[in-house]
């Protein structure tokens, strides 16, 4: 599960809601309420709401690509049955949320198509490629690890949809954590080049993952609007402070060595990082990243290839409704 | 081209012998014995259920989110409905 912290809210068109309305609907957040699919709300919330579930759920699909790569390649059938069962769950939690997303009136085909045309985002990570058996480690545990930051407290979201299926994958979660740590456990306790490949895979997806929680919160644009709406609870520096405290003593345990040497531990007991590349990360989400270009050339393979199968479904669904209204009529 | 919608159901799964079935969530499918086979898939991957249901989303009638006072507010002033509004003396023992 992997959302990511680069969606921005609409608060522009505002001023054109009923302001009784708008004024009940802010009252109700206040109050802690969930706001359900049928209930007033103003467009903004819907169309940011929209535009968050629906790339979240772009970011489950994607993330099954890099993954996807070391199915046929895992090291022994254990690794293979968990990362087979991990992969499918990425697959489900994307289901989950395009309903989730759905619910605010925007069909799942039109959220896909807007995808495979470029028009919607994924998250970054998924645009840097799986180079090792250990990369499958690392994104268990540093990539999952950072979305399970980010969707914790979005389980408490306002919007009672999303906040649902965020507890359904949160339960999930927990499993693609460990393992990937399991994973790095045994590399770092094996050969010497067994614990040079995981030193190697955390050195290239330490950074990116950190950009996982978004741009810093001076430069973040609207996340005061979605605060305000209870769509997020902490802020993108916030959650990346979290992340880092908790995976620092996990790298240490394994005898691995985080890529910054600037980094360091203040009087509060937090670690400080050095300043992360922004130019990167605003590249990679510009498409210019390593694999953006295979991502999508993937991705709209499989939904073109899958054509002739929802073809068939429907023509064999549209069979049966027609032989069960002429057996009706007899 | 635009890809074709798929209907949408809704998924109800039962998770023990005993109790009812529970609202799970919803999925795309083109006819019943694919929803039913999708739902399994995506909502029994760890054991959650013995019995499941799938209704056409279509098919269900929601109240309005508008008429909630009108619908259960009623429920609310009628507090004579709960056995707590009557007063037996301790004495008399659990009833």
């Amino acid at each position: 599960m992997y959302t990511q912290a680069l969606n921005t809210s609409d608060a522009d068109d505002r001023h054109i809601e009923d302001a009784a309305r708008a004024a009940a609907f802010q009252a109700r957040i206040d109050a802690e309420e969930r706001i359900e699919p049928n209930d007033w709300m103003p467009a903004a919330y819907r169309r940011t709401l929209t535009r968050q579930i629906s790339q979240h759920a772009h970011s489950e699909v994607v993330g099954m690509l890099p993954e996807g790569n070391w199915i046929t390649r895992a090291p022994s059938l254990r690794r293979k049955a968990a990362l087979l069962a991990k992969v499918q769950d990425e697959c489900g939690h994307g289901l989950y949320l395009y309903a989730a997303a759905e619910t605010l009136g925007a069909s799942r085909e039109e959220l896909v198509d807007l995808m495979l045309a470029g028009k919607a985002k994924y998250s970054s990570i998924f645009n840097y490629p799986t180079l090792t058996w250990a990369d499958i480690g690392v994104i268990g545990w540093l990539v999952d690890g950072a979305a399970i930051m980010n969707q914790i407290p979005l389980c408490r979201c306002s919007y009672g949809p999303y906040a649902r299926a965020m507890i359904r994958v949160c339960k999930e979660e927990s499993f693609h954590q460990r393992q990937g740590y399991e994973i790095m456990l045994t590399l770092a306790r094996g050969t010497d080049e067994q614990k040079a490949m995981a030193q190697d895979a955390l050195n290239r997806w330490w950074w990116p993952v950190l950009m996982m929680f978004g741009p810093p919160d001076q430069a973040s644009q609207h996340s005061d609007t979605s605060t305000k709406w209870k769509i997020k609870r902490f802020s993108n520096d916030e959650l990346r402070q979290k992340f880092v405290d908790a995976t620092v003593p996990q790298a240490q345990y394994l005898g691995l060595t985080i890529p910054d040497p600037g980094m360091k531990q203040n009087e509060a007991g937090h670690w400080e990082y050095s300043a992360i590349d922004w130019d990167e990360f605003k590249q990679v989400l510009a498409g210019n990243g390593p694999c953006n270009h295979d991502r999508m050339a993937a991705r709209r393979k499989a939904h073109d290839e899958g054509a002739w199968v929802r073809e068939a479904a429907e023509a064999y669904a549209e069979k049966r409704r027609h032989r069960q209204t002429a057996q009706a009529a007899e | 081209m635009a890809t074709p919608n798929t209907p949408l159901w809704e998924v109800f799964i039962r998770s023990r012998n005993g109790l009812a079935h529970k609202h799970v969530g919803s999925l795309h499918a083109s006819d019943a014995t694919m929803a039913l086979q999708a739902a399994r898939d995506l909502y029994t991957r760890r054991g959650e259920g013995l019995s499941i249901w799938v209704v056409p989303s279509s098919a269900i009638t929601a109240s309005d989110p508008a008429d909630k006072g009108m619908m259960f507010e009623p429920a609310e002033s009628k507090i004579y409905r709960h056995p707590t509004f009557y007063e037996v003396p301790d004495e008399v023992g659990h009833m």
